[in-house]
């Protein structure tokens, strides 16, 4: 490590506090979570004393166990939640693919174009992107019931393909202006046509870059609550507006830790997520950023 | 490229963009001039053994007739823009002729929806976006500050409140703040005051929704600082120290000047994602202490009675508060990108 950057023992002190305080702060309410949704609500909510939640005092009174799976049965049996996270899967992989597509084909056109026009479809893409999500859905929802488009996967899919354009085509003009124009130019010397080259010479080495995209597309898919919750009907829920919905009927029943299992069980694939595609995220992160 | 190649590749996004980002916006704005169509009203006659009687029914089937034969509803004009739910221009006239100070007209505007919800977007952007920035900033200095060995499973935890769905991160934190939660009983017991509960105080709400939107934003710009840190030039902050400058001066001249570009482009992300904030009123279910502008929306489509043109209105002025939210911005870039080609 150079001098510059070496640090006095007080100053490396409070470095380490502050980091370890806000590491708390980030993972203990999911730890915190995790570990309550094994008990019954009277531990997770508990009014006697908070240190029923940790040793699951009514838990052992309840079910004779400190661990219960009850909230899981009961969303996902019971609730049928399992429905909900077909319906999301699906979603996922189609907004993925088809965003990915589009996105691909765009990004490397504006990358490629040299013109003034491309820098002003970006510029479009960009205020696009300010939108408010639900400032549109308000104009689809009386089209779509004109037309019996509501309350399908299909057209969710499509409004969250084309909500998600704008960041894909950023992300991914940033991936393609890092690929030399050497490479593409070269092959349309030797005779190909322009889409040619695009599938013969960058196709090829373009996945870093998609995969990158690809995650937070995928994201914003498995994210997502205002499109879904306002245009699929009752069975054709993802999880999100399914796990809103639990608030409504569960807390009347008593029961929010059908809530709290579903919390868990949307949160556990992300985690994963994070654990195999760390490296991705934080360059996808910094890619706008950096790179301009 | 040639044009037509270009034209090609770029159909399908641009298509795409057209049919549901920029049709809709024109869709929101003719439904915004438009009002639901009254009910049909028929006299009925009623005579019975005891003579007859007048009285008024509503023809269901007209009024499904009518619905179905005009599904924009009848030419309002700008009436839903000055109703009170929105503009409210006769109620704020009104309140501006009674009240006697700016406090009073103040209160009396946060009375009326349309203002409550913008007082509370600004608000929460106005706070938020700079909070936001600044601890970022703090995280990334101070991982940078920590042993190599440390930084992979930091920056793993740090992106989990980030990466989170909303609507999940604001419960979490919710149900750990509620009154039978962890944090609320340990708010309890720090304030001293056993019946202490955010959910029930507006004031606390509005903290309680900013603390989630720092929690789930700061770790975006702490991953951009650090990886912009990692370019810093070391011959810099070496000739730096060599002629004396302290720590704290080395971050001043050196550190941030060289990070500035990166705060632009964090600011922007932070201010359109923030003036939309939308997830977690749902879910620390608020909106009795905050509603936003999103929130309004939402809540006026939800619900028995689709009120489309309200809400179509409310879609509108939120999307002319994007846009001057964003003109500084927009400018800016232009401008750059100007000067680039």
């Amino acid at each position: 490590m150079s001098k510059a950057t070496r640090l006095s023992p007080t100053t490396k002190i409070m470095a380490y506090g502050f980091l370890g305080l806000w590491l708390v702060m980030a993972a203990f309410p999911f730890i915190w979570t995790l570990w309550g949704s094994f008990k019954v609500e009277g531990d997770f909510f508990s009014k006697a004393d908070w240190a029923n939640s940790l040793f699951g005092t009514l838990t052992i009174a309840e079910t004779g166990g400190s661990f219960t799976g009850d909230g899981y049965y009961g969303a996902w049996i019971q609730e049928e939640f399992w429905r909900a996270a077909l319906n999301t899967f699906i979603v996922c992989v189609c907004v993925v693919t088809i965003s990915l597509t589009c996105g691909t084909l765009g990004g490397y056109a504006l990358s490629r174009s040299t013109y003034r026009y491309a820098f002003w479809f970006l510029l479009f893409a960009l205020m696009f992107r300010a939108m408010p999500p639900l400032t549109l859905v308000s104009g689809y929802l009386l089209p779509f019931f004109e037309w019996n488009l509501w309350g399908h996967l299909s057209t969710t899919i499509i409004v969250l393909v084309a909500i998600n354009q704008p960041f894909t085509l950023w992300m991914l003009h940033a991936f393609f202006k890092n690929i030399p124009t050497d490479l593409d130019e070269s092959a349309m010397v030797d005779g190909c046509t322009r889409f040619q080259a695009f599938r013969h010479v960058i196709i090829p080495v373009m996945w870093p870059g998609v995969i990158t995209t690809g995650l937070f597309s995928f994201l914003l898919a498995y994210n997502d609550f205002a499109v879904t919750t306002m245009l699929l009907s009752k069975e054709n829920q993802t999880m999100v507006p399914k796990l809103v919905s639990f608030l409504g009927t569960t807390q009347t029943k008593g029961n929010v830790m059908f809530a709290v299992a579903a919390v868990v069980s949307i949160t556990a694939p992300l985690f994963i997520m994070i654990i195999f595609f760390q490296k991705q995220i934080v360059s996808g992160l910094t890619a706008g950023a950096v790179k301009g | 490229m040639k044009h037509s190649s270009f034209f090609w590749f770029v159909l399908p996004s641009a298509l795409l963009m057209l049919t549901f980002i920029a049709f809709p916006i024109v869709s929101v704005v003719t439904q915004s001039l438009y009002q639901e169509h009254e009910q049909v009203l028929i006299e009925v006659e009623n005579c019975g053994p005891f003579g007859c009687t007048q009285s008024t029914t509503v023809d269901t089937q007209a009024t499904e007739a009518l619905r179905a034969a005009q599904p924009l509803g009848q030419w309002a004009g700008l009436d839903i823009y000055k109703d009170r739910n929105h503009l409210a221009f006769a109620e704020v006239g009104e309140a501006w002729a009674s009240s006697v100070s700016m406090r009073d007209f103040a209160g009396s505007l946060m009375n009326l929806p349309f203002y409550d919800a913008i007082a509370f977007t600004l608000t929460y952007t106005a706070v938020v976006t700079p909070l936001t920035i600044i601890f970022g900033f703090l995280i990334a200095i101070g991982v940078n500050a920590v042993a190599r060995t440390m930084r992979g499973p930091t920056i793993f935890l740090s992106l989990l409140p980030m990466i989170v769905t909303p609507i999940v991160g604001a419960l979490v934190l919710f149900w750990m703040v509620d009154a039978r939660g962890v944090l609320g009983a340990g708010l309890q017991w720090l304030a001293d005051d056993p019946n202490l509960s955010v959910k029930a105080s507006t004031p606390l709400t509005w903290i309680m929704l900013m603390v989630y939107g720092i929690w789930s934003s700061a770790p975006f710009a702490f991953i951009v600082y650090y990886a912009g840190l990692q370019t810093v030039n070391t011959d810099t902050l070496e000739a730096a120290m060599i002629d004396g400058a302290t720590r704290w001066q080395r971050i001043r001249y050196v550190v941030i000047p060289h990070l500035v570009p990166l705060t632009t482009f964090i600011a922007l992300i932070q201010l359109m994602d923030n003036f939309r904030v939308f997830e977690p009123i749902v879910s620390f279910s608020a909106q009795a202490h905050a509603r936003s502008l999103s929130f309004a929306i939402f809540n006026d489509l939800g619900g028995e009675t689709r009120l489309l043109s309200s809400a179509a209105a409310t879609s509108v002025l939120t999307i002319i508060g994007v846009a001057i939210l964003l003109s500084p911005v927009l400018v800016r870039t232009w401008r750059d990108f100007g000067k680039a080609r």
